[in-house]
C-alpha cells in the first residue's frame, strides 16, 4: 500500500494568462522597441521553456524614459494629493481584479508556488497600492513637515524573487509622494511588471508617470547613472548595492538600498517547539529561501537542539517540491540556472569545510532548476555557509547556551536585515529583540509582511525603509 | 404618448442593516426650502433610538476587531457605490437643500472623495497618533488610538450628504459604530444613503440612521448609558433642538466624549484634518517588561 497521504496533482490553469511572443519597453504610455533592437529571453524556470522575448533597454532608451518621467513630473507632482490617491486606488482595485491572472503569471515566470503568489505576493501588492494611495493626500500628516515635496524622477531597480511585490514596494510610495518613475525589472522576471504597465494604462495613469525599461545589469547601471535621475531605489545583492553607492557618490542623488541578509532565527529552550518548527520551515523554505530576509541561520538553545532537529527533519519530509502551478506545492523552482549554480557552489563549500549536510530525498523534475530543502548541522561561525547569503532552500544550524550568546552569534554578521525569536516568555522575546541589530524582528512568527509595517536593514543589508509612514520618507524631499 | 405614473419611494429607517419603519408607526412630511412636501420620512421614536444603540453595540466587537485594512476596503467600497449614484444624489441633495444642481453635484463629489480620504486613514492613524514611548526602565511601551465605542451623531441638518459623510466617516474609520440622527434637510438624502451602505459590505449595525424630531430623539441619545460619545454638530442654535448645553449636561452622566457644535455651520468643503477621528478614540498604552 502506498502513502495514504499522497496527493493527486492539482494544477492551477494557465489559461488565465496570455503571454505575448515579444514585449517592448513601456515608455511615455506606449510600448516601443529598444533603440538598438536588443532582446533577451525569459524562461519558465520549472521547464526551461522560453516564455517571451524581452527588449533590452540601452542608454538611449533609458534616456528616453527618464525624459518622459521628467516631463510627466511637472503635472503629476502638481496634482492634488487626493487626485493622485484616486489613480493609486484604481490601480489597487485593478490588481485585485486581475489577481489570479497575475499570480499564475508570476509563478510561471518566477517558479514560486502558486500557493504563495496567490495568497501572499499578489494580495500584498494590492494592499501596498491601497495603503500608499491613502497616503497621497495625507503627506502633511506623515511627520515630514507641513508641505513635503516629492524628490523628482525615481530610478528603481528590483530583483527577481518577488517581482511584482518589489515593484509595488517601489512604485506605490514613489507615485503617492508625487514622484515619477523609471523602473527596471529583473531580466529573468519581467512579465508581471509589463502586465502592470498595461494595468496602469487601464487605470488612466497619465503618460510618463510610470515607465518600465526591461534589460539586464547594463540597463540598470545606465538608469542609476543617468544624470537626471533624482532618486535611486534598489533591492538586490549587497555587492550591487555597494556598486550603486560608488556610482552615485558625489552627486545629489538620494538613495535607498534593500540588500542581502543572513537572518538568525533564535529558538530558546522555552519556545513552543512545534510552532518554532513551523516558523523555521516558513523562514527558510518560503519562496525556496530566495528571500533576502530568510531565516537562514537557525540558532537553537543546546538543551532542546536534539528534540527540535528531530521534529524539524520530520516536518521537512512532508514538504512537496515540484510544479509551481500545483496548488499542493510547497517549494517551487529555483529562479535561474545562475542562481542554482550559486546555491550548489555554496553547498559544496559547506561540505568541503566540514559541515554535515542533510537534504530531502526524492526525485526532482528532469527539466528546470531545482534544489532540495537542505539542512547543515555541525556549522561554525567561520563556515562560508554561515556567513554568505545562499539565497536558496539551505538552512544552517548552530547552538547556543545563554541569551547573551544567542544575541552575540545572531549579530555576528555583516548583514542586519531581519531576525526571529522563539520563546513563550514575552520579556525574553523583547529583551532579545532590543539587542538584535536587525531592521525587522519577528517574535514567535516569521516572514510576515504588511504594507503598514516598515521593512529594511541595518548594516550591510542597506538603508531606508519600505512600508508604512516610514516608507514615505524615501520619496519625500525631507 | 401617455404619461407614466412615477413609483414613489417609501423612506424607512436603517437599523442593524435592515430598513424598518418606526416602531411608533409615525411619519412626518419633509418639506423643501420653499415649504413644498418632498416625501414622508419615518418619525423615529425614543424606542427606535434605543434599538439603534443596541444594534450599534452588537456590531462594535466585529467592526472594531476587523483589520484596519479591511475597514479601509469597506469605506472605499462605500465611495465606489456612492459614485455610481451621483446623479440620483445630486437630484436629492438639490431638492433637500434648495441649492442648484451644479452645487449639489459638487457636494456629492466632495462626499465621495471624503469617503476615499477616510478609507485611507484606517491603517494610518495609529502611525500618526500612536507610537513607541521611550520610558526610563526595562520595558517596551507603546500607545495606540483605539475606538471609543458607540458614537451618537447628530448630523448637520443643512449639509445633507456631505455633512453626514464628514461626521460619520471619521467615526467608523477608527472602528467605532454609529447611531446617526438626520433631521431637517438631511433626512431624505440620509435615508437614501443608507441604501448605499446596505450594498457596501458594511456589516449591519455599524451605521444606523434615524430620522425624526431632534427634540425627541437627541436627549435620548445624549443620556443613553450605553452610548460612549456624542457628536453635537447638527445642534445649531436655531435648529429647534434642545440646546447643546442641555445635551452636554445629559452626556456627562456617563462621561460621554462630546464633540461640541461650532458657532455656525462648518465649511464642509475644508480639509477635514484628523480632529474628528481623534475626538472618538482612546489612547491605549501597553507596558511589557524586557529581560530574561
Amino acid at each position: 500500500m502506498g502513502n495514504p497521504f499522497e496527493y493527486a496533482p492539482a494544477p492551477e490553469s494557465r489559461a488565465i494568462v496570455d503571454i505575448a511572443p515579444a514585449y517592448g519597453l513601456f515608455i511615455d504610455g506606449k510600448f516601443t522597441d529598444a533603440a538598438d533592437g536588443g532582446r533577451l529571453k525569459t524562461v519558465d524556470p520549472a521547464t526551461e521553456e522560453v516564455l517571451a522575448e524581452i527588449a533590452v533597454g540601452g542608454e538611449a532608451d533609458v534616456d528616453r524614459a527618464v525624459k518622459a518621467a521628467r516631463r510627466a513630473f511637472k503635472s503629476w507632482s502638481a496634482l492634488p494629493g487626493a487626485e493622485r490617491a484616486k489613480y493609486l486606488f484604481r490601480i489597487a482595485r485593478l490588481i485585485q481584479e486581475h489577481g489570479r491572472e497575475l499570480a499564475v503569471l508570476e509563478s510561471i515566470d518566477n517558479g514560486k508556488p502558486i500557493r504563495e503568489s496567490r495568497d501572499v505576493d499578489i494580495p500584498l501588492v494590492a494592499a501596498h497600492f491601497f495603503h500608499y494611495a491613502g497616503w497621497a493626500d495625507k503627506l502633511a500628516h506623515a511627520g515630514f513637515g507641513r508641505d513635503p515635496k516629492p524628490i523628482g524622477v525615481a530610478g528603481q531597480v528590483i530583483p527577481w524573487n518577488f517581482p511584482l511585490l518589489m515593484l509595488a514596494w517601489k512604485v506605490a510610495p514613489a507615485l503617492a509622494g508625487g514622484n515619477t518613475v523609471v523602473l527596471k525589472p529583473a531580466e529573468t522576471t519581467p512579465l508581471t511588471a509589463l502586465r502592470f504597465a498595461e494595468i496602469c494604462v487601464e487605470a488612466g495613469l497619465p503618460d510618463g508617470v510610470l515607465n518600465i525599461v526591461t534589460g539586464a545589469g547594463e540597463t540598470g547601471r545606465a538608469l542609476i547613472a543617468h544624470p537626471d535621475v533624482d532618486k535611486v531605489a534598489f533591492t538586490g545583492s549587497t555587492a550591487v548595492g555597494k556598486e550603486i553607492a560608488r556610482t552615485i557618490a558625489g552627486t545629489r542623488k538620494r538613495v535607498t538600498l534593500e540588500l542581502g541578509g543572513k537572518a538568525a532565527n533564535i529558538v530558546y529552550d522555552d519556545a513552543a517547539i512545534d510552532s518554532a518548527v513551523d516558523g523555521i520551515v516558513e523562514g527558510i523554505f518560503f519562496n525556496g529561501g530566495q528571500v533576502c530576509c530568510a531565516g537562514s541561520r537557525l540558532l537553537v538553545q543546546e538543551s532542546v537542539a536534539e528534540e527540535l532537529l528531530a521534529s524539524l527533519t520530520r516536518r521537512i519530509k512532508t514538504l512537496r517540491v515540484g510544479d509551481p502551478l500545483d496548488k499542493n506545492t510547497d517549494v517551487g523552482a529555483i529562479n535561474s540556472a545562475a542562481q542554482l549554480s550559486r546555491i550548489r557552489e555554496l553547498v559544496a563549500a559547506g561540505e568541503a569545510e566540514g559541515a554535515e549536510r542533510w537534504s530531502l530525498a526524492g526525485e526532482l523534475p528532469g527539466k528546470g532548476f531545482w534544489f532540495p530543502p537542505t539542512v547543515f548541522t555541525g556549522v561554525t561561525q567561520a563556515h562560508r555557509i554561515a556567513r554568505d547569503e545562499i539565497f536558496g532552500p539551505v538552512l544552517t544550524v548552530q547552538t547556543f547556551r545563554t541569551p547573551a550568546e544567542a544575541v552575540e552569534k545572531a549579530n555576528n554578521s555583516a548583514y542586519g536585515l531581519s531576525a526571529g525569536v522563539w520563546t513563550e516568555k514575552g520579556a525574553k522575546a523583547l529583551w532579545t529583540a532590543q539587542r538584535l541589530r536587525a531592521g525587522v524582528v519577528w517574535t514567535n512568527t516569521f516572514n510576515k509582511f504588511d504594507p503598514a509595517s516598515p521593512f529594511g536593514g541595518f548594516k550591510e543589508s542597506g538603508f531606508g525603509r519600505e512600508g508604512g509612514r516610514h516608507g514615505l520618507e524615501a520619496y519625500l524631499d525631507v | 404618448m401617455s404619461e407614466r405614473l412615477e413609483v414613489l419611494k417609501t423612506y424607512k429607517l436603517y437599523v442593524g442593516g435592515k430598513f424598518p419603519r418606526s416602531e411608533s408607526g409615525r411619519v412626518y412630511a419633509v418639506t423643501d426650502s420653499k415649504g413644498r412636501t418632498l416625501a414622508n420620512a419615518p418619525r423615529g421614536s425614543r424606542k427606535d433610538a434605543r434599538d439603534a444603540v443596541v444594534a450599534a453595540r452588537k456590531a462594535f466587537p466585529g467592526w472594531s476587531g476587523a483589520t484596519a485594512y479591511n475597514r479601509g476596503q469597506i469605506l472605499y467600497r462605500i465611495a465606489e457605490m456612492l459614485e455610481g449614484r451621483r446623479e440620483q444624489f445630486a437630484t436629492e441633495v438639490a431638492e433637500a437643500e434648495g441649492i442648484s444642481r451644479t452645487k449639489a453635484l459638487a457636494s456629492v463629489d466632495a462626499a465621495v472623495d471624503r469617503w476615499v480620504w477616510y478609507a485611507g486613514w484606517t491603517d494610518k492613524l495609529a502611525q500618526v497618533a500612536g507610537g513607541a514611548n521611550p520610558v526610563a526602565g526595562p520595558f517596551a511601551n507603546w500607545s495606540t488610538p483605539e475606538p471609543t465605542g458607540v458614537v451618537a451623531v447628530i448630523a448637520s441638518q443643512r449639509s445633507s450628504l456631505l455633512g453626514l459623510t464628514s461626521a460619520v466617516a471619521p467615526v467608523i474609520a477608527t472602528g467605532n459604530t454609529a447611531v446617526v440622527l438626520a433631521a431637517g434637510a438631511s433626512a431624505l438624502p440620509a435615508l437614501s444613503f443608507a441604501e448605499v451602505l446596505a450594498v457596501s459590505d458594511l456589516p449591519g449595525g455599524v451605521i444606523n440612521i434615524l430620522t425624526g424630531h431632534p427634540a425627541e430623539i437627541a436627549p435620548t441619545l445624549a443620556s443613553h448609558q450605553d452610548v460612549n460619545a456624542i457628536d453635537l454638530t447638527g445642534v445649531a442654535p436655531d435648529a429647534g433642538v434642545a440646546s447643546a448645553r442641555d445635551l452636554e449636561i445629559a452626556a456627562a452622566d456617563n462621561l460621554k466624549r462630546v464633540l461640541r457644535p461650532e458657532a455656525k455651520e462648518p465649511d464642509w468643503s475644508a480639509d477635514p484634518g484628523t480632529g474628528r477621528m481623534l475626538a472618538f478614540t482612546e489612547i491605549r498604552t501597553v507596558w511589557h517588561p524586557t529581560g530574561h
